[in-house]
Formats: C-alpha cells, sequence, structure tokens
C-alpha cells in the first residue's frame, strides 16, 4: 500500500534531525496560525499565491532563495564544524552516513535552490521592466516555473525528515548513485527533485528568451538593450540549450534505477563515463546561467553609482556573448583525471583559457566605468567592489586548474573547494545581494537600510576570505573533498580559521534578516520615489513599487540609458498626459500552484514506490492542466481611471 | 610540509613548476588590477572635489585594444604552455630512466587499495612499497565505483574505474615515506581510503619482496572476495603470492569475478 515508506523511514533515532524537526514543525505551525488570526489567507491567495504578474513572482523567487541560503548554509556550518574537529583520527561528531548526506544537500541545494531562485528571480522582476514592456511572453506559464521549482525544494527538504538524502555528492556520479551502491531513496529524492524544479527552470527559459527576443518597448534595438538584459539573454539561451541534456541524463539514470536498464552502470555495455559527460555538457553552461546574469547586476549597478555610462557597451555584449558559446565547449576541464588523452584534454584546457580573455574584458570595462566616475558609496557599490577583487582570484586559480598537469595535483583537492567558492560566493552571490540592495526599493518603496547592509558586505566579505583562503593552502597541502575525517593534525589550525569564516558568513545571514525587519520597520522615513539612485534603464522612471501593468503606455526607445536621456532632455519619460488608455492584464490563475501540488505528489509516491498515489498525482496534473486550458476568462480590463498617475 | 608543495618525484616537481610558473604569469596581471580598482574607486570618489567627472566617458578605441590585448597575450602565452605541458605530462607517457620500471597493478576496492606486484607475484593492501629513483608503471582499475589513485608528494592523480584501465607512470627520486589516498569520494569508508608509499632503494625493496613472499597468505579467488567486502582496514595486509590473471579479470568483469577460476583450484 505505502511502498518502501514505514515508521522506519523516519530518523527518530538522529537527535541533530529530529531537533531540527521540531523547530521546523513549530516553526511552520506557528506561521500558519498567525496567517489565520490575522485572516491574510485571502489576501496571500489573491495576491502572492495565484499571482502571474512577473514582479511578484520573482519577488517570491527571491524569498524562496533566501529560505533555501538558511538551509543550506546550516549545512556548510555543519561540515566546517565537523572538519575542525575530526582532526588526526578524531571522528567528529557527524558519522559518515550523516555527513555525506550533508555535503551531498549542501551542494543541491545552494546552486538549484540558492543561486539558481536568486539569479532567475532577480530576472523575472527586472529584465520586463527593462525592457520597458508589461509582462514576461507567457505569465502563467511563468507562475507555472516558480512553483515547480518551489515544489523540488520542498520535495529536497522532506528527504531530511522522511527517509534521506543522497550520499553521492551533488552530482550523484554513478556507478556509486546507481541502485547497486546507493539503494536506499537519497538518490531518487535528489533525482525527482531535481527533474520537477528543472523542468520549471527551462520552462523560465523559454519564457525570458522570447521575452527578450520579442517583447522590446518600441525602438528598443538589440544596440539599445541594457547589459543586465543582455546578459539574462544569454543566460536563457543557456538554459534552454542545456538544461533537456539534464532531465534527459536524470532519466536515463531513473531508468536505470527503476527499470534495470544499464546506461551508466559498469554492466551490460553500460559506461559511467558517459553520465560524466553529459552531467557537465549541462553543469558547465549552469555555471555561466548563475555568473552571467550577475556580471550584468554589476554592470548596471557600477554604471549608475559612476554616474556614467557602462565603458565599452559593445565590448560587454561582445564579451557576453562569446562566453555564452564558449561555455559550451569546455566541459571535460571537470574531469582531466578520467584518462582521455593528451590532445583532448590540452584541446579542452586551452578552450577553457580563452573564456578568460572576455571575462578579463569585463573587469577592465568595469574598472574604465568607475575611472572618471564620481562614485557613491551605496550598498550595491561595495558588492561591486568587493567582487572585482575577490573575483580576480577566483578566476586565476580557474586558468590555473584549467591546465591539465596542474589540474592532475589539485583535481577535487580543497584547492578546487576553495577556486568555486570563490567564484559562486565572489561572483553569484556578491552578484545577488547587489542586486537585492539595488533593486529592493524598486519592488517595495523604500531602501533598505543602509549601515545594516555595508556591515552584512564586510561579514560576507571577510567571511569569505577566513573561510575560503584556508581551503586553497590545505589543498596545496593534500587535502581532498568531501572527506569526513583526516590523519593530519597540522591541516587543524587551517580548518578552525575555516570555521571562523563560516561564523562571520552567519553573522551576515542573520544581519540580513535584521536588516529586513529594522528597513520594514523604517519604511516610511526610508521612502523613495521611482528614481531612487538617479538611474539609467527604464525601471527606474516607474513609481515604486510600480503597477501590476508596469507600463500605462510603452515608452519611445531612442538611445541606450534611454531613462537617463529622457532625464537629461528634461522631458518626461513616457505617459505624456497621464495614462488615457486602459490596460489588459492577465488574469490571476491558480495553475501553478496546483500543480506544484500534484508535482510533490507524484514525486513523493515515485520515491517512495507507492504507484497508486503516482497516478493519482498525475493524474491530479492532467486535470488541472487541462481544466485551465479550457477557461475562457482569460483578462482583466484595468480601466482608464486606474491606470492615470 | 607535505603534499603538493613537497614534490619527491620527477613528475610532482614538473607539476608544481608549471604551478608556479603559471601563478607568477598571472599574477603579474592580476596584482595590478586588485591595485588599479582599489586606486580608482578611492580617487574617484564622490567626496573627491580634486578628481575629473567625465559623465560621458564611455568609449575609446585604444583602450578597448589594450583591454583585449592584454588577457588574451597572457591566455595566449598560457595557452601555448598548456598544449606543451599536457603531452609531457600526459599521465601514460613512459619516464625516460636509466633503471627498468616496476609495473604495479592498482585497484581501488571499498574501502581500500590493493596493489599487485605481477613480476614479484606479491601484493599488498593500502601500503605500497617501491624503489626509488625507478619509473613506476601504475595500471589502475577499480573493483566497483570510482575512485582516484593519488599520491601528491609523486604526482599527479588518475581515476580508477570500474572495468576500465588508466595508466600512470610516477617515480619517487629519493627514499621516504608519502601519503596516498582516493580523491574521488566513494561512499561512507571513503576518508579511511588512506595508503602509504614507502620509497626504499633496491636492496631494501628485494629483502622487502623476499620477506613478503615468505609470509604465505595467498591472494585467490576467496581472499580477494573477502578484501571486496566493504570494510576500511585499519592495517596494512601483505599477501606472500598472488593468483595470476586476478587483475586482468577484475578488469573484466568487477569485483564479483563472476567467470574466475584461479590456476590451481
Amino acid at each position: 500500500m505505502l511502498g518502501k515508506l514505514s515508521w522506519a523511514a523516519v530518523p527518530f533515532d538522529q537527535p541533530i534531525v529530529m531537533g531540527v524537526t521540531a523547530v521546523l514543525l513549530i516553526g511552520i505551525a506557528a506561521l500558519l496560525l498567525l496567517i489565520t488570526v490575522k485572516g491574510w489567507w485571502g489576501y496571500l491567495w489573491r495576491e502572492w499565491l495565484t499571482s502571474v504578474d512577473h514582479k511578484r513572482i520573482g519577488i517570491m523567487y527571491v524569498i524562496l532563495a533566501l529560505v533555501m541560503l538558511v538551509r543550506g548554509f546550516s549545512d556548510a556550518i555543519m561540515m566546517r564544524a565537523q572538519l575542525a574537529l575530526a582532526a588526526g583520527g578524531a571522528s567528529g561528531y557527524l558519522p559518515p552516513e550523516h555527513y555525506d548526506q550533508i555535503f551531498s544537500a549542501h551542494g543541491t541545494i545552494m546552486i538549484f535552490f540558492v543561486a539558481m531562485p536568486f539569479v532567475v528571480g532577480l530576472m523575472n522582476f527586472v529584465v520586463p521592466l527593462q525592457l520597458g514592456v508589461r509582462d514576461v511572453a507567457f505569465p502563467v506559464m511563468n507562475a507555472v516555473s516558480f512553483w515547480l521549482t518551489a515544489a523540488g525544494c520542498l520535495l529536497v527538504n522532506l528527504s531530511l525528515f522522511i527517509g534521506e538524502f543522497a550520499r553521492t555528492g551533488w552530482l550523484a556520479y554513478p556507478p556509486l548513485s546507481g541502485l547497486q551502491y546507493s539503494p536506499d531513496v537519497g538518490v531518487d529524492y535528489y533525482l525527482w527533485a531535481l527533474q520537477i524544479s528543472g523542468l520549471g527552470t527551462l520552462l523560465s527559459g523559454i519564457n525570458l528568451t522570447t521575452t527578450i527576443l520579442k517583447l522590446r518597448a518600441p525602438g528598443m534595438g538589440y544596440g539599445r538593450m541594457p547589459v543586465f538584459c543582455w546578459t539574462a539573454l544569454a543566460s536563457n539561451l543557456l538554459i534552454v540549450a542545456s538544461f533537456p541534456v539534464l532531465t534527459a541524463t536524470f532519466a536515463m539514470l531513473l531508468l536505470d534505477r527503476y527499470f534495470g536498464f544499464h546506461f551508466f552502470t559498469a554492466e551490460a555495455g553500460g559506461n559511467p563515463m558517459m553520465y560524466i559527460n553529459l552531467i557537465w555538457i549541462w553543469g558547465h553552461p549552469e555555471v555561466y546561467i548563475l555568473i552571467l546574469p550577475a556580471f550584468g547586476v554589476f554592470s548596471e549597478v557600477v554604471a549608475t553609482f559612476s554616474g556614467k555610462p557602462l565603458f565599452g557597451y559593445r565590448s560587454m555584449v561582445i564579451a557576453t556573448m562569446g562566453i555564452c558559446v564558449l561555455s559550451f565547449c569546455v566541459w571535460l576541464h571537470h574531469f582531466f583525471t578520467m584518462g582521455a588523452g593528451a590532445n583532448v584534454n590540452a584541446f579542452f584546457g586551452v578552450a577553457t583559457m580563452i573564456i578568460a580573455v572576455p571575462t578579463g574584458v569585463k573587469i577592465f570595462n568595469w574598472l574604465f566605468t568607475l575611472y572618471g566616475g564620481r562614485i557613491q558609496y551605496t550598498v550595491p557599490m561595495y558588492w561591486t567592489l568587493g567582487f572585482m577583487i575577490t573575483f580576480v582570484i577566483g578566476g586565476m586559480t580557474g586558468v590555473l586548474l584549467a591546465i591539465p598537469p596542474v589540474d592532475f595535483v589539485l583535481h577535487n583537492s580543497l584547492f578546487l573547494v576553495a577556486h568555486f567558492h570563490n567564484t559562486a560566493i565572489g561572483g553569484v552571490v556578491f552578484g545577488v545581494m547587489a542586486g537585492l540592495a539595488y533593486w529592493f526599493p524598486k519592488a517595495f518603496g523604500f531602501k533598505l537600510n543602509e549601515r545594516i547592509g555595508k556591515l552584512i558586505f564586510w561579514c560576507w566579505f571577510l567571511g569569505f576570505y577566513l573561510a575560503f583562503m584556508p581551503l586553497y593552502a590545505l589543498g596545496l597541502m593534500g587535502a581532498t573533498r568531501r572527506m569526513q575525517q583526516y590523519p593530519d593534525d597540522s591541516w587543524q589550525p587551517l580548518m578552525l580559521v575555516a570555521f571562523s569564516g563560516a561564523v562571520f558568513v552567519l553573522c551576515g545571514i542573520v544581519l540580513t534578516v535584521v536588516q529586513l525587519v529594522v528597513s520594514i520597520r523604517q519604511r516610511r522615513s526610508n521612502q523613495v520615489d521611482g528614481d531612487p539612485w538617479n538611474g539609467r534603464t527604464l525601471e527606474w522612471s516607474l513609481p515604486s513599487p510600480p503597477p501590476a501593468w508596469n507600463f500605462t503606455r510603452l515608452p519611445q526607445v531612442s538611445s541606450l540609458d534611454a531613462f537617463w536621456h529622457a532625464k537629461s532632455a528634461s522631458e518626461p519619460a513616457q505617459s505624456p498626459a497621464g495614462g488615457d488608455e486602459s490596460v489588459h492584464v492577465p488574469r490571476n490563475s491558480a495553475l501553478g500552484f496546483l500543480l506544484a501540488f500534484c508535482s510533490v505528489v507524484l514525486g513523493f509516491a515515485l520515491i517512495w514506490h507507492i504507484w497508486w498515489l503516482a497516478g493519482l498525482g498525475f493524474a491530479g496534473a492532467m486535470v488541472v492542466w487541462l481544466a485551465h486550458a479550457w477557461r475562457t476568462d482569460r483578462e482583466v480590463l484595468i480601466p482608464v481611471t486606474a491606470t492615470a498617475p | 610540509m607535505k603534499g603538493v608543495l613537497d614534490p619527491q618525484g620527477v613528475i610532482a616537481k614538473a607539476e608544481l613548476l608549471l604551478l608556479g610558473d603559471a601563478t607568477a604569469i598571472m599574477l603579474a596581471v592580476i596584482v595590478p588590477v586588485i591595485l588599479m580598482t582599489l586606486a580608482v574607486g578611492w580617487w574617484f570618489r564622490s567626496s573627491n572635489t580634486r578628481a575629473r567627472y567625465r559623465p560621458d566617458w564611455a568609449y575609446s578605441g585604444r583602450v578597448e585594444f589594450v583591454t583585449w590585448s592584454i588577457p588574451a597575450l597572457v591566455i595566449m602565452f598560457l595557452g601555448g604552455l598548456t598544449w606543451v605541458s599536457t603531452h609531457e605530462l600526459d599521465p601514460p607517457r613512459p619516464i625516460a630512466s636509466a633503471n627498468p620500471e616496476l609495473e604495479i597493478q592498482v585497484i581501488a576496492l571499498d574501502w581500500k587499495w590493493l596493489f599487485i606486484y605481477p613480476e614479484q607475484g606479491i601484493a599488498t593492501v593500502n601500503r605500497l612499497v617501491v624503489p626509488a629513483d625507478t619509473p613506476l608503471r601504475f595500471r589502475i582499475t577499480s573493483g566497483n565505483v570510482m575512485n582516484s589513485f593519488f599520491v601528491p608528494q609523486l604526482g599527479g592523480q588518475i581515476y580508477a574505474m570500474p572495468r576500465m584501465e588508466n595508466t600512470l607512470y610516477l617515480q619517487a627520486d629519493t627514499a621516504g615515506t608519502f601519503d596516498g589516498l582516493s580523491s574521488n569520494y566513494s561512499g561512507a569508508g571513503f576518508s579511511k581510503m588512506r595508503f602509504d608509499v614507502v620509497a626504499v632503494d633496491d636492496d631494501s625493496f628485494d629483502a622487502w619482496v623476499e620477506a613478503t613472499r615468505d609470509r604465505s597468505l595467498e591472494l585467490n579467488a576467496i581472499t580477494f572476495a573477502l578484501l571486496a567486502q566493504p570494510s576500511t582496514l585499519s592495517k596494512p595486509l601483505a599477501f606472500s603470492d598472488v593468483a595470476p590473471g586476478l587483475y586482468e579479470a577484475v578488469l573484466e568483469y568487477g569485483s564479483s569475478l563472476v567467470p574466475f577460476t584461479p590456476a590451481g583450484q
């Protein structure tokens, strides 16, 4: 009846897990109670859960990312604590079977459920505003994308209390992830959660690509498109091209696990090397899916707060699209040690290095944007400067790892771990934090507290250096990744320094919550108009927060930095003589929420082999979908009186 | 100081030299970039009235030429270095030496390393005794999941994969004891999948081989099956005798050894 599911699946014997479960259950119950007592259910359902407004969806993506950041970081600090203790033969406080789940969950969550939703959320919020349009191309599909991501997220979190998560590392290499060596449900949680959220990501990629290619304001040719939109285009093209590879690869591993296929086993003609190639054909573009929009944020921020246009716009666009193409030609550098042979290794090594050229150009162009500027040191600017300094170090270590013989001694070491955190934190996290501080006033009409914002920056900045510079050194000393304990006592001091770095980052995360609370309380005194930063692009021409339909009249664009030119020409940017048009906006839809609900049921049932429930979940999804397809009432008319400013 | 920074073999020394050269070349660019970022960011702060504000300066052909050229030149140089060094330090490339090479067959098991010396007819687990100043030819496979065979002080690693073989040449230039490990996560016992590499002079090596042959513990299908059970070992093992064809059987059938009937049984 319940497949593999029984009470034995709940880890009652693990005090850490049970403690977390208790705290979370109490927290969720308290939150639900609060919503009920305050009578917020109707508001939540109408304004958020069923919203198809790209701004609301973008905000929900970012909230999801921030919540999951807490989960992913909890894993991180547990690992750092374990390694600070487990020196010289000591076994620490986490046994391998628990520790191995934690590092697998940490990687999976941070990439798929923190970095991805954060970046996609920012693109969702900003791109239509910068393009001067009313919404994305497919607003309802946009909601579906978000809710599928949230569904995958929920499944990953369920694995904490019911069953276990994968103990395979974040990419689940076979044969270890095959049925023979991972017979429990951990890998199934991993696979189904990522299949569901991966579908959401693919739909979101299609949506934003279409929006950028087909829905720009009148006059906005590609040469007038803001750089953030260019990076978003590159990122979403990569999503569209690479996520199907991920889905197909996981589908093959699922067939191996559920139906005894032999795609990736070592027997019966299967080959695990094929999985490793395929997963990195997705995985390498994935890192550019994350970093390119971050580059876009820095480009916007550095231009705005230097009071200058971005230096070398055309070079920036060429560099962005160059990286987009090249990122598909380098996947093999993730496994030079597989034994491919010198020609293959050398080709992929050199191809990888070539990416450093457009990236280097970007760094120089940001530098020359600062040059001759009148730089205001706001919070987004702190993140940007911190990024420029930190990222070049990560770039350098990346090029080192791209030299195959150097990689032979550094592959899978803590040096590698330090390198990709250097680019992931110093690049992606700094980027989305800059973006959060930069566009927050646009989303909510008030600024985030600046002083706390700067403190958060210093916590992350110092925390990063303390946590990861020791890892570079440890990697050179022969320390490998994913080890649960190590015999060499002399590594312990550096491990303790790394732990202290994690404590700094913890302070940064706690302060982020404090900053939100304080800023919401001070919202009246921090209130801003539409253009708090003296911005250059169209989103700043709108009130903060913008109305649901963004632009009453679509702006006519005649140059790059359209809003800046409109301001300096002292002409009103758009909506001259008030809004005199009625606007159609898409009607709210529960499709995304209901599909996500059915997906969670389906995924959970498949993980536990509860076939009747899987059938029910699938049928439910089909019914919801068909019901949506036959809807007649698609749009709401916003009358003239409401659109007038 | 152990590890990559203290190389004890010709391969490891060449790899460290390459690491150092490439780092130096790139530092020559990124240190100035970091300093320029700080200097420009500080000088052009909005409160500095002496800084000249150029609100429209957004393009300069000459500057752009330089910004594309600097990274391009660095990468052309490093790319050339990469191409040459990748061929010179290709793992299966034999090491030139006056001494004849020694072949060692390596099998990664859950969670221990089995080393078979085919010429000597002996085997060890988690302890690799080798003659110093002699090229070592490792043939590497795995009994079940993926691992990576790595001795940081002797040089770069290569994957141990089931039913596949990789060849790696390493050498210990002088006598000494070095840490070896798996650097590819392989399950619960992964952290304990460590071994010692003991490099000794030729006479000591021969004496060690003789002593091992006297121990009378045979590595055959039965002892191998016991060894292949998932477990970690607290002490190294040694076998005086190895069933011929064992390594090839693992290579073909994995640690289950399905049709393998060792000679003499």
